[in-house]
């Protein structure tokens, strides 16, 4: 239903997550009843299954990365915080006019932390570097079985060498913000989200 | 004691008389004492008064969260070549032909994100949410108290609907339901002739109109003159179990369906000793080829009924018409398509049936203000040439989501249970693939398989 879900949700919570994330009040409590609807076993987290009912997303060819991008290392589980985290990346970033109190440090949504997020979808151990096999292997998800390897394998070396510039043939975080400086990050990793 | 006894007797005696004579005799004619009329009307009222009172207490208490039915974000609509297209336009590379930028992956990523928030297919499968409460716990969002009168009009609804209303409506779908069956099955004894059709008819509609004041259900049929036809195949969206009592309260229909054990079953054998429904075993649900001649027969022959046929083949929850099986756009005949609406407002028609068996549902529908809805009948169709099955189901299936103002969709209510199929991901990786190596580049390279 969709509907008491809120009332499981405490008003510290709420301002907690408010000021972590830049949320107004009813974004808060209506994601909440989005993460409440998708939580099958009612256990109060999502697994990577619940995240895998979702159609749209399960056809989507880095669907599994976005999935990932929600669990912390090492877990098969994310609260309602860890939720609202990641999804703050993709607060528009005027809105900050209205929260300049935040917390220390950049607001989540901030162009570095935009780029930062995308940038992890394809570094996949984390080691903040794309290396040519990470660059393959997001580069064969969204492509499935419609290019050979040799030319899949040459549109990555390709890649990186646009990007590198202190040729150790990986892509790290600020070449990789260098090579997208132009590109327009705040909109386009951005969501509107209603009231 | 005795004479306690004596009282509840007359008490019983009195409840009858008044079942009968304000309910049932009106219902074997077909006549409408105006009773329901009048009950929506002072429902409609009260609940407008308590969508005031509700928007005004939420201006007193801005914390409260408003409600609003309109969805948490606004998504651009692009395609993922305009989408992936703007992105790449302010790359410093020129990418004539088609090839791979790392800004690709932020199509994808948004697309990702945007669907965890909110897509269009999960939110099919539980009940809709209303703009405003209609004073029932059971919609209730957010429930704060608002003030004493409020609550003392929720307090009296909880009293009418649970005690006086909900005693009525189950006399009444006892009395329906076993009139069905006494009444087919002596019908059934008479030799086939034109008497004993239109007894059925008879036996079938009046049945089916006790069970609707069962629910309290007011319907306003649209377009009488395109009502499905003998030899025909009525084709609807589906909610509930209720849009067959929705739908025979205006017609006949020859149902569809499964074979089942317990009350259904003792249902569907009596029914078809009258009129020819079409009954399937679990084991011959699953060769096609049978069930498509079972039915063709069936049209075949023009004294039968018109089938009545859901091709969604699961509940939806009313916002949205999701992909018609092509089976029975196969077989052939004239399909009449109707759309069903029904009003939120007075009560949820949706059967969540991961949530709610048969019987909490069949309470949940009693315990409700009323089940009002719109039932059009559209035009028939029939395939054209050059159209097959699957182009003609979506095409009866455009035209229903248009009547009944309802979302279009392409996929399966399977998705209810099942997983998506692979082959959807495997089409957006080759419409991917086109980009980055160029289209003509592409089919070069492929080469036939």
């Amino acid at each position: 239903m969709g509907s008491r879900a809120s009332s499981l949700l405490r008003e510290e919570d709420i301002d907690e997550i408010k000021k972590e994330t830049g949320f107004s009040h009813s974004q808060i409590t209506r994601l909440y009843s989005r993460f409440h609807s998708l939580d099958k076993g009612e256990n109060g987290a999502l697994s990577r299954e619940d995240f895998q009912r979702i159609p749209e997303l399960a056809i989507n060819p880095l669907g599994d990365r976005i999935i990932n991008a929600f669990f912390p290392e090492g877990e098969d589980q994310v609260n309602f915080r860890g939720f609202m985290r990641t999804l703050a990346h993709f607060r528009p970033v005027e809105d900050n006019e209205k929260n300049k109190d935040m917390i220390s440090g950049e607001p989540l949504n901030s162009r570095t932390n935009k780029l930062h997020f995308a940038f992890q979808l394809y570094d996949l151990d984390r080691d903040d570097k794309i290396s040519r096999d990470e660059l393959l292997q997001v580069l064969r998800m969204m492509v499935g079985v419609n290019i050979s390897d040799e030319q899949l394998g040459s549109i990555a070396d390709r890649t990186i060498q646009e990007a590198d510039t202190n040729g150790d043939m990986c892509i790290s975080f600020s070449e990789f913000t260098k090579v997208l400086e132009k590109v327009d990050v705040e909109q386009k990793m951005s969501i509107r989200f209603l009231h | 004691m005795e004479g306690a006894w004596e009282i509840a007797f007359v008490f019983f005696q009195v409840w009858l008389s008044v079942i009968v004579g304000l309910i049932m005799l009106p219902a074997m004619f077909g006549v409408s004492l105006g009773f329901t009329d009048i009950y929506i009307k002072v429902l409609v009222k009260i609940l407008e008064w308590a969508t005031l009172r509700i928007q005004r207490g939420q201006k007193e208490q801005p914390t409260l969260p408003s409600q609003s039915a309109n969805g948490i974000i606004e998504k651009d609509d692009g395609s993922m070549e305009e989408e992936i297209g703007e992105l790449r336009r302010s790359h410093p590379k020129n990418l004539a032909g088609g090839d791979f930028t790392l800004c690709d992956a932020f199509y994808f990523c948004k697309k990702g994100i945007e669907n965890i928030v909110e897509d269009q297919v999960t939110q099919r499968f539980t009940s809709e949410e209303l703009a405003s409460w209609n004073l029932l716990t059971r919609t209730n969002n957010n429930f704060c108290y608002i003030s004493l009168r409020l609550t003392i009009i929720w307090g009296l609804g909880v009293f009418i609907r649970y005690c006086i209303l909900l005693p009525l409506r189950i006399t009444l779908a006892v009395i329906g339901l076993s009139w069905l069956v006494i009444g087919t099955t002596l019908v059934g004894l008479l030799p086939s002739s034109n008497v004993k059709n239109w007894l059925s008819d008879l036996v079938h509609i009046t049945c089916y109109r006790i069970c609707a004041r069962g629910l309290s259900a007011t319907i306003h049929y649209h377009n009488k003159e395109n009502r499905p036809k003998k030899g025909g195949i009525c084709v609807a969206n589906h909610t509930s179990p209720i849009d067959i009592v929705i739908l025979a309260n205006d017609g006949c229909y020859a149902m569809v369906g499964q074979v089942h054990g317990g009350l259904m079953g003792v249902i569907q054998r009596s029914i078809v000793r009258s009129c020819p429904h079409v009954w399937f075993e679990r084991s011959e649900m699953k060769d096609r080829h049978a069930v498509a001649k079972r039915l063709k027969d069936h049209i075949a022959d023009k004294n039968k009924l018109p089938i009545l046929i859901f091709p969604e083949g699961t509940c939806i929850n009313n916002t949205s018409v999701m992909m018609f099986k092509k089976g029975s756009f196969e077989i052939g005949g004239t399909i009449y398509p109707v759309a069903i609406k029904y009003d939120p407002q007075f009560g949820d028609a949706f059967w969540n049936s991961a949530k709610y068996n048969m019987v909490s549902y069949l309470l949940r529908m009693m315990t409700s203000w009323a089940i009002v809805c719109n039932v059009w009948y559209l035009p028939p169709m029939t395939r054209q040439d050059g159209e097959d099955a699957v182009q003609f189901a979506n095409r009866v299936k455009s035209a229903i989501a248009h009547q009944g103002g309802l979302v279009d969709l392409s996929w399966d209510g399977g998705l209810k249970r099942e997983k998506v199929k692979e082959s959807l991901k495997e089409e957006q990786q080759k419409m991917y693939s086109s980009m980055i190596v160029g289209s003509d580049f592409f089919e070069a390279s492929v080469g036939p398989a």
